[in-house]
């Protein structure tokens, strides 16, 4: 990696509310993702929440998590009508896995997380059933669910992932077609429960996702999460991790690969409420083609709740041609001195044409050059998804994203 | 046998004042086996010689020729000219973010012999060609020459020359910045290259002391894009004492 920066270009010029203290008042030093001595008044867990998308303003695109988001290309998902209703699954049925549609009333929904922004809330306010994902049963098993028909309308979608006590699962949320959607995803970790919870975005080129994912872990439990962002327009996969019980442990995974035109984003939320919890946060993206554009914000908060942290986040981009744009900004809000370890880092370097010309010295390609590049950065992500099929499958997808560019 | 030969080149480079002309005929004629020793004061065009024979777009060449026994070298890409025997162990290697050097090595081997080496020699051949430049077994897991010193790089370079096994290599300076034992290391590595494969040597020099420990057959003095002077390993030595002080006195400045 050459470069090491948080973001690779600020957008506007200092904007600062009255009611807000200045940089000289508050007495910190402004980092550098463009906010320009910009001080949060509030922690990160102590953000605005609400079921109810009337209590959001108007998206206007310069709040914190929309400032960075194409907001005038999915108005009617932040602000309109949706199509709340069941859709096609499929899914093969195993017998320690419940997979049923389920209303609004049931006790699990809203237990994992509250939205915090205005496409969330209108979700919430417009699904009609619940898609419960209930894993039980100690011995590993796999299943994929598949959404592939979810039309072009503006819809709402709610989904429970949960993991009872003791339990152990890979669940692989497979997204392809067509798509226009708001949804919220709720994870529920139980007691020592294994889950790993996969969402593979391969939609069509026009489609747009919204989505966050909010998941709580309890007591000794752990939860693998990987977020795979290759198809479609826009794509923003928001996951948000409460540790919410002592030695619970995170491994947050994301690959993404932007070609020209797709807008590619995810904030990640990691919340250590619990004695002895770990997180290890780890985004990759490629960035191809004029207009590929990727945003990751990572967020950890370590509370006065959590002595004996463990975390640590970590961002890299690589820059394939001109005319992209990959924004990476950690942040780590540490309230409490006794913690094992806390760290970020983040790093946006380019494939240039020095390498090529190195590799190519060696008697390899121009394309094979890329390959090689492309597919040894992202492995490290592929690896860790913990489905041999799927990984495959993915290393596949990943040579076909490298193919649709060089014929551009 | 083969011959890599090098007929009235001529090459310029594009920059903010305009087109430079760097390379004004040059003639040479290596045979395999033969270590040539190319030495010159900064800016005579020592490696724009090195990056022109390895194909850099940055380098235009105006006229002239390189013949790789008999076929034009000039009109092949980066990588055929590789694939055809070219090696160029360059000064300043760069960074290649995301691969590892177990993967490149095996990589650019099949790349160049056109099919993938047979596993089980192939590792024992790069494990006994890094032990013996005291490379560390973990060099194999990491980037390329990410985080690598100016030393390990160097060792990263002959390496390769190692096991790829060309028949001609262009070495660029492979000795500044080297410490006397690191210089020894590569230096043993390079004449261990040409023991096995009889390959051909153009080192690049700014200083002679790399030739204590590879002996070269010719030496060519490099003077303002051009040989000035060629002899044996003598006239190496006479440069230690007297410097280029004598050419450069008779180049007109600029």
């Amino acid at each position: 990696m050459s470069a090491a920066s948080t973001s690779t270009a600020p957008t506007s010029s200092p904007t600062s509310s009255e009611a807000l203290p200045t940089a000289e008042q508050h007495g910190i030093k402004e980092h550098s993702d463009g906010r320009f001595g910009f001080v949060p008044v509030q922690t990160r867990s102590a953000r605005f929440k609400s079921f109810d998308v009337a209590d959001f303003p108007a998206v206007t695109g310069r709040e914190a998590v929309w400032k960075l988001s194409p907001v005038a290309k999915f108005t009617d998902l932040t602000g309109g009508v949706l199509d709340g209703s069941a859709y096609d699954i499929d899914t093969a049925s195993h017998a320690d896995v419940d997979v049923s549609w389920v209303d609004r009333t049931d006790s699990r929904i809203g237990t994992a997380g509250a939205p915090e922004e205005r496409a969330a809330a209108n979700a919430w306010s417009a699904f009609e059933k619940a898609l419960a994902i209930t894993v039980s049963g100690e011995e590993a098993k796999e299943i994929t669910l598949t959404r592939a028909n979810l039309g072009s309308a503006p819809r709402a979608a709610h989904t429970i992932i949960e993991a009872r006590p003791f339990s152990q699962a890979v669940v692989i949320l497979q997204n392809t077609g067509d798509a226009r959607i708001s949804e919220n995803v709720e994870i529920i970790v139980g007691e020592s429960a294994n889950l790993t919870v996969v969402t593979v975005q391969e939609w069509n080129a026009d489609a747009v996702q919204l989505a966050n994912h909010f998941a709580t872990i309890g007591r000794d439990a752990r939860l693998k999460h990987v977020v795979v962002s290759l198809g479609g327009g826009i794509v923003r996969v928001n996951p948000s991790v409460h540790l919410a019980g002592q030695g619970s442990d995170t491994e947050l995974f994301g690959l993404y690969f932007a070609d020209a035109g797709q807008h590619l984003e995810q904030q990640v939320y990691v919340n250590h409420d619990a004695p002895n919890s770990r997180s290890r946060v780890t985004y990759k993206g490629a960035l191809q083609g004029a207009g590929a554009r990727t945003v990751w914000i990572g967020d950890v908060l370590i509370g006065r709740t959590a002595p004996g942290t463990d975390s640590y986040e970590q961002n890299r981009n690589l820059v394939l041609t001109e005319g992209t744009r990959a924004d990476s900004i950690p942040n780590l809000e540490i309230e409490t001195g006794d913690i094992l370890g806390a760290g970020h880092a983040s790093a946006t370097g380019r494939f240039d044409d020095e390498q090529l010309f190195y590799l190519q010295s060696r008697g390899i390609g121009e394309i094979e050059a890329r390959r090689l590049v492309v597919r040894g950065f992202l492995s490290e992500i592929v690896q860790h998804i913990g489905s041999k099929p799927l990984e495959e499958r993915l290393q596949g997808a990943i040579e076909d994203e490298l193919r649709g560019t060089e014929g551009n | 046998m083969s011959v890599l030969e090098i007929k009235d080149l001529h090459v310029s480079v594009e920059t903010d004042q305009g087109t430079k002309q760097i390379l004004r005929g040059v003639n040479l004629t290596i045979n395999e086996g033969e270590i040539h020793a190319i030495m010159g004061p900064n800016g005579s065009g020592k490696s724009t010689l090195a990056y022109t024979i390895a194909g850099h777009p940055k380098y235009h060449v105006d006229s002239g020729s390189i013949l790789l026994d008999g076929a034009e070298v000039l009109t092949m890409t980066v990588d055929e000219r590789a694939r055809a025997g070219l090696f160029l162990a360059m000064q300043y290697p760069v960074e290649i973010p995301g691969v590892t050097v177990t993967n490149f090595l095996r990589t650019a081997k099949t790349a160049i012999d056109g099919e993938a080496p047979a596993i089980r020699t192939w590792i024992k051949d790069v494990r006994e060609s890094m032990a013996k430049l005291r490379m560390d077994k973990s060099f194999a897991e990491r980037n390329v020459n990410e985080g690598f010193s100016g030393g390990e790089k160097k060792r990263n370079e002959i390496l390769q020359l190692e096991l790829l096994k060309p028949k001609f290599a262009v070495l660029d300076e492979t000795d500044s910045g080297l410490d006397v034992d690191a210089l020894k290391i590569v230096s043993e590595g390079v004449n261990r290259a040409k023991e096995n494969t009889g390959l051909g040597l153009l080192l690049i020099t700014h200083y002679t002391r790399i030739l204590r420990y590879i002996k070269p057959d010719f030496v060519h003095v490099f003077v303002d894009g051009r040989i000035a002077e060629q002899g044996g390993p003598e006239l190496a030595d006479r440069l230690e004492d007297e410097g280029y002080d004598r050419f450069l006195a008779e180049t007109p400045v600029g």
